[in-house]
């Protein structure tokens, strides 16, 4: 089954990003290896005025869906300012929120976040906060109208896999709207187990880019999200440390009628 | 409580005698941690760290990789003026120097503009001397509007100013500025600055306080290499950087490492530190600080420069003029210092390009300013 986010659906469960590739050229391959349907690229990285920057027009030949993101915004008001001029300049309406205050580990602000987001979601935007593993804060992400969530598994950029696993589990359990895992994924086999919790979809950008290969990688990412998602549909066997053996506790039961 | 009160607790002896007596031991603990201390710091900085220096670049260049992709930023210095009321022994600017003096006015700032433009900058680190009457609040007042139509980032290397005039600066837009100690010792500062207002060490070193507290995106720290101990004054800059970054979790950080080239009235001795030691140096701040950024002048020659762009360094000027109007009009009788890399921007690029790296030329959007 698709993934469907607002009145979009996706075949592909793997978002990727733009940034830190060493040419548009590589980008491209590496997006395109990895069969996403949806990238997303930071504003500030856009040359809007003149359109020559080898991110846009590249990305519009592969016929992908642009997600822009706010990155750079450190409070609410440069965020919905920052998607306002995202909208009109790409017209697209749908914005990745981010907003985070911390350029060392680029940790999102849940207030200013929170904040944001109601208000572009008022304003007619679709959309996705990147956002902590907060169970509650992705609560009130959703109730305000946000078409997706998209928590951290670890920071951004860092490759440590889903360290906010436990708190994952929880957001997947409760979430109506679609969970994208998003930062700190920085292997293919972090991004199957994402998928195997019941993610909807993962976002992946440093892992690929900075691939000795990033096309290679690109694809490596598409099997892992494949696999997982196939085996979280088909019913993961539950881990077993011990073997079952009958016990004195339970032998009375084979007794009952 | 400012870096000055931090500063008063340092001793300089103290700080450099650890680096010069770490052992082999301490640089391979150094090596082996992931969250470096400034101890550890202090062992890649000393001398028994030369002989791990490819494992020290290496690893530098894959942290930098994973926090900044394979991209460096560009950016381009623009020489407002060469005024300057201070007497420094090693700045072609200095008031003893006779040199033209000449401060643009606002319709050659809108020609060198358009000329930086041209090149394909969206980055501008504008740079003056120290002269209150004519190059002070008002004139900044005045120009940067000016340049901010131009750009979407715009840097500034000018004295230090207040915290309140920062701050209606940065409403202008101004989003960075360097402010560079050029030593952190005491007497050896006192001794190159002869007259002016830079002779107040502690006013510039509270500069940092200040910007941060204006709320400027990004901060600018660096020793002027060459005047004292580099290694020495880079354990300082280390630790200037850690306080702020404890005080101030929201300001942003990049760091320098000028080497005295030839100007006017520079007669010192050059070559006070190898182009080995500029690697392990800058190998050694990638390590303290992953997401530092790492800048690099035309100071430095091309051959240097090509070899440095996959160690650690994030952003560098490319096609520098460093004489007010330079851009629109070669002058060189009025420059700063003499630059070593005399190649044009798209000539970097393409070296940038040919190593597998992707230039930025822009990397802000001006609505996040101010």
């Amino acid at each position: 089954m698709p993934l469907q986010i607002a009145d979009k659906s996706f075949k592909s469960r793997l978002f990727t990003g733009t940034g830190k590739f060493g040419s548009s050229q590589q980008m491209c391959e590496a997006i395109a290896a990895s069969g996403s349907e949806l990238t997303t690229m930071a504003l500030k990285r856009v040359d809007l005025a003149h359109g020559d920057d080898g991110i846009i027009e590249p990305l519009q030949k592969l016929e992908v869906n642009l997600l822009p993101n706010t990155s750079g915004a450190k409070s609410s008001k440069e965020a919905i300012f920052a998607a306002e001029l995202a909208r009109e300049a790409l017209s697209t309406h749908w914005i990745k929120l981010e907003i985070h205050p911390d350029p060392r580990y680029l940790l999102p602000d849940p207030i200013e976040t929170l904040k944001a987001a109601e208000i572009l979601c008022n304003k007619g935007f679709v959309v996705l906060p990147y956002c902590g593993a907060d169970p509650v804060l992705c609560k009130h992400l959703e109730e305000i109208g946000c078409a997706a969530v998209m928590p951290l598994g670890a920071p951004i950029g860092s490759n440590q896999g889903l360290q906010t696993r436990a708190l994952l589990e929880i957001i997947i359990e409760q979430s109506r709207v679609p969970v994208v895992v998003d930062a700190g994924i920085g292997s293919p086999s972090h991004a199957a187990e994402a998928m195997e919790l019941g993610a909807d979809a993962v976002l992946v950008n440093t892992a690929i880019a900075s691939a000795r290969d990033p096309i290679a990688m690109g694809r490596a990412f598409k099997l892992a999200v494949e696999a997982g998602r196939i085996a979280y549909r088909s019913g993961l066997a539950t881990p077993i440390t011990q073997a079952s053996a009958s016990s004195p506790l339970t032998e009375f039961l084979e007794s009952l009628q | 409580m400012s870096f000055s009160d931090y500063w008063q607790q340092l001793e300089w002896q103290q700080l450099q005698q650890g680096i010069y007596e770490a052992s082999s031991r301490d640089v391979e603990r150094a090596l082996g941690s992931n969250k470096l201390t400034l101890e550890n710091f202090a062992a890649l900085l000393s001398p028994a760290a030369d002989s791990y220096l490819p494992q020290m670049a290496e690893r530098a260049a894959s942290l930098t990789r994973q926090r900044f992709g394979k991209t460096i930023q560009f950016y381009l210095p623009l020489y407002l003026s060469n005024l300057c009321a201070n007497d420094c022994s090693y700045c072609g600017f200095s008031m003893s120097n006779r040199l033209k003096r000449r401060t643009l006015t606002p319709e050659e700032i809108e020609r060198e503009c358009l000329a930086i433009k041209q090149m394909g900058f969206d980055s501008v680190l504008l740079v003056t001397g120290e002269h209150e009457a004519k190059v002070g609040m008002n004139y900044f007042h005045s120009v940067l509007p000016i340049i901010k139509r131009h750009f979407n980032y715009l840097m500034m290397e000018v004295q230090p100013l207040a915290q309140e005039e920062y701050r209606e600066l940065v409403s202008l837009g101004l989003d960075a500025v360097m402010v560079y100690q050029e030593t952190y010792h005491q007497p050896t500062y006192a001794s190159h600055h002869l007259r002016g207002k830079k002779q107040d060490f502690h006013w510039r070193l509270q500069t940092p306080d200040r910007l941060a507290r204006a709320g400027v995106d990004k901060i600018g720290l660096g020793a002027l290499i060459g005047l004292d101990d580099w290694r020495t004054d880079s354990l300082f800059v280390a630790h200037h950087l850690r306080y702020l970054e404890q005080n101030y979790w929201q300001s942003r950080y990049s760091i320098s490492f000028p080497r005295l080239r030839p100007c006017a009235g520079n007669t010192r001795q050059q070559g006070l530190m190898r182009d080995r030691e500029l690697v392990q140096l800058i190998s050694a701040y990638r390590l303290l600080s992953p997401q530092v950024e790492l800048s690099l002048s035309t100071r430095e020659p091309a051959w240097l420069r090509d070899k440095l762009i996959p160690l650690g360094i994030t952003s560098m000027s490319a096609g520098s003029s460093t004489s007010p109007g330079g851009y629109a009009t070669a002058t060189e009788a009025l420059e700063q210092f003499s630059i070593d890399d005399n190649r044009s921007p798209s000539e970097v690029q393409a070296m940038i390009q040919a190593q597998g790296f992707e230039v930025v030329w822009k990397d802000w959007e001006r609505s996040y300013s101010g």
